[in-house]
């Protein structure tokens, strides 16, 4: 049973008019743009399911960006979101997809830093403003946005979540939840940590000097 | 009993309600508290946030010129609210509680600031009926704000048990729930027993089980804006039967079953996908192209 706050319910404060389709779609895309960690180019969004029917009706395009502005839902530039991309020389665009999607609001985001390295994250809003990145790069992971998330790309081999997670508790960085994925025995492999507190920039350096498996790394 | 069991269902909120002597808004603070994220200062000092964005939203709705995004709706709430004065049907205090709850409504629909209660298409309900059963009433911001955690347990109940979302359950998920919280929160902000505040969370959503989410054009105005005024005006008939003795024959959780039973049972094309319903109906449909081709013109797609 999920544990819900009563601030899932008596909230979230945020701007109209749609809890699914403007305030998880400004979280979402703010996870995103966490993720790539870097100035933006270009956008990419395609939007399936309800979030394609009904989006831009609710203003949905305007939450996506102003998500990756780095707005948050209770953001009163959100209506502006256009004009501000433009301003911040952001280029954006969006694809109405009809295709079949596991969850009526998805999102796929197709980013573009100015560095040119891409990232691809697909999230779902799940209701009331709670959203899952259930998509890195195409790897499926699972993460809310509740928590201060790092997120681990590694190779798959022994050693590497316990130094990980050992380097953490040095730290005293509490871990929440953890889940670990992989493409396949001794493939690409991930893990989604969860925190009670966020792992900084120069934590994060800390764990990838002590630890030769990691292959990339992002935090939210 | 445990604080976390407690909120498992209505009957043990209600069991832990009686063991404790504390209301319902009480055991939704205590749990808050145990969640282990705030303390209980900063849970109450969120909750009064809340009702500040709540009461501002009902305040700009009312009086000033609200105009939404696709011009399909603004100024019926200040209307409704005017004409109050002039001995109506529904009774004055029901007829500026609906408006009110319209009010935030259209600011939301014009991308302002409300709160999700539990969510924005039902965000009105709830601050419409708290916000004018309290001035009627000269409840303080502190009993408005334990009536906000009343509502929050209520809609806890329903997210857990059930679902909060249109797009799973169509529209009674949705203001049904609010409904169902506002009923509840005035009840127990009134000296009901939580058994009576359940009593009418469940009496008020009976009262509108099946409803569709069938938004015209895909938006969150029509009919979702006058919706939140029927839904107000519903949370205050159930409150009046409660506290004068009526009861529910269906439990409470059992109509949170039935709820979500039949919200499984509405097919997706009247689950917010405006595929059904008002939405396809020929205004309906001239509507929506009217605003694509708005939206189009405007050079933002």
């Amino acid at each position: 049973m999920e544990d819900f706050s009563v601030f899932d319910i008596i909230g979230p404060r945020m701007t109209g008019p749609s809890s699914s389709h403007t305030a998880g779609a400004v979280r979402i895309a703010y996870i995103a743009r966490k993720l790539i960690g870097a100035e933006i180019s270009r956008v990419h969004f395609t939007l399936y399911g309800s979030f394609a029917e009904t989006g831009r009706g609710h203003g949905t395009d305007k939450a996506l960006i102003g998500g990756i502005l780095g707005f948050s839902p209770d953001d009163e530039r959100i209506p502006h979101a256009y004009e501000l991309a433009m301003d911040q020389g952001v280029q954006v665009a969006f694809t109405y997809s009809d295709a079949p999607a596991d969850h009526p609001n998805t999102v796929k985001i197709e980013i573009v830093d100015i560095n040119d390295r891409k990232m691809e994250v697909v999230g779902r809003s799940v209701g009331g403003g709670n959203i899952l990145i259930t998509e890195i790069n195409e790897q499926a992971v699972e993460l809310s946005g509740d928590y201060p998330t790092l997120i681990i790309s590694h190779r798959d081999e022994p050693g590497v979540i316990a130094i990980v997670s050992q380097v953490l508790a040095q730290l005293k960085v509490n871990i929440a939840f953890m889940r670990v994925f992989r493409h396949g025995r001794g493939r690409d492999a991930y893990m989604c940590i969860e925190t009670d507190t966020p792992v900084t920039k120069e934590m994060q350096a800390i764990i990838r000097q002590l630890c030769s498996g990691i292959t990339d790394m992002f935090a939210v | 009993m445990q604080l976390m069991e407690a909120f498992e269902n209505g009957a043990s909120l209600c069991q832990y309600c009686m063991a404790e002597n504390c209301t319902i808004a009480e055991a939704m603070i205590r749990r808050e508290v145990s969640r282990g994220e705030m303390m209980r200062d900063t849970v109450m000092e969120e909750m009064r946030k809340n009702l500040e964005v709540m009461r501002e939203a009902v305040r700009i709705g009312l009086e000033e010129h609200v105009e939404t995004v696709s011009h399909l709706s603004g100024g019926e709430a200040r209307r409704l609210f005017l004409y109050a004065k002039y001995d109506p049907f529904s009774g004055g205090n029901t007829c500026r509680a609906a408006a009110s709850a319209m009010a935030v409504c259209e600011v939301n629909s014009s991308m302002g600031r409300i709160v999700a209660a539990p969510t924005a298409g039902a965000s009105g309900i709830l601050p419409g009926v708290l916000i004018e059963c309290g001035m009627e009433r000269n409840w303080t911001d502190d009993q408005l704000i334990q009536g906000l955690f009343t509502a929050g347990a209520v809609g806890l109940l329903f997210a857990q048990n059930a679902t909060i979302s249109g797009a799973d359950g169509g529209c009674q998920a949705e203001t049904g729930v609010a409904s169902a919280m506002a009923a509840a929160a005035i009840v127990e902000l009134s000296g009901g027993t939580p058994e009576q505040a359940l009593d009418a969370a469940a009496i008020t959503i009976k009262n509108i089980m099946g409803l569709v989410c069938d938004p015209v054009a895909g938006l969150v105005e029509c009919p979702c804006i006058k919706r939140n005024a029927l839904g107000a005006a519903n949370a205050l008939l159930c409150a009046d039967m409660v506290l004068c003795g009526i009861t529910s024959l269906i439990p409470f959780d059992e109509v949170v079953s039935a709820m979500l039973q039949v919200g499984r049972d509405i097919r997706k094309e009247y689950r917010e996908t405006a595929k059904g319903g008002l939405a396809t109906t020929p205004t309906g449909k001239a509507v929506a192209e009217k605003v694509r081709r708005f939206q189009s013109y405007s050079g933002e797609y």
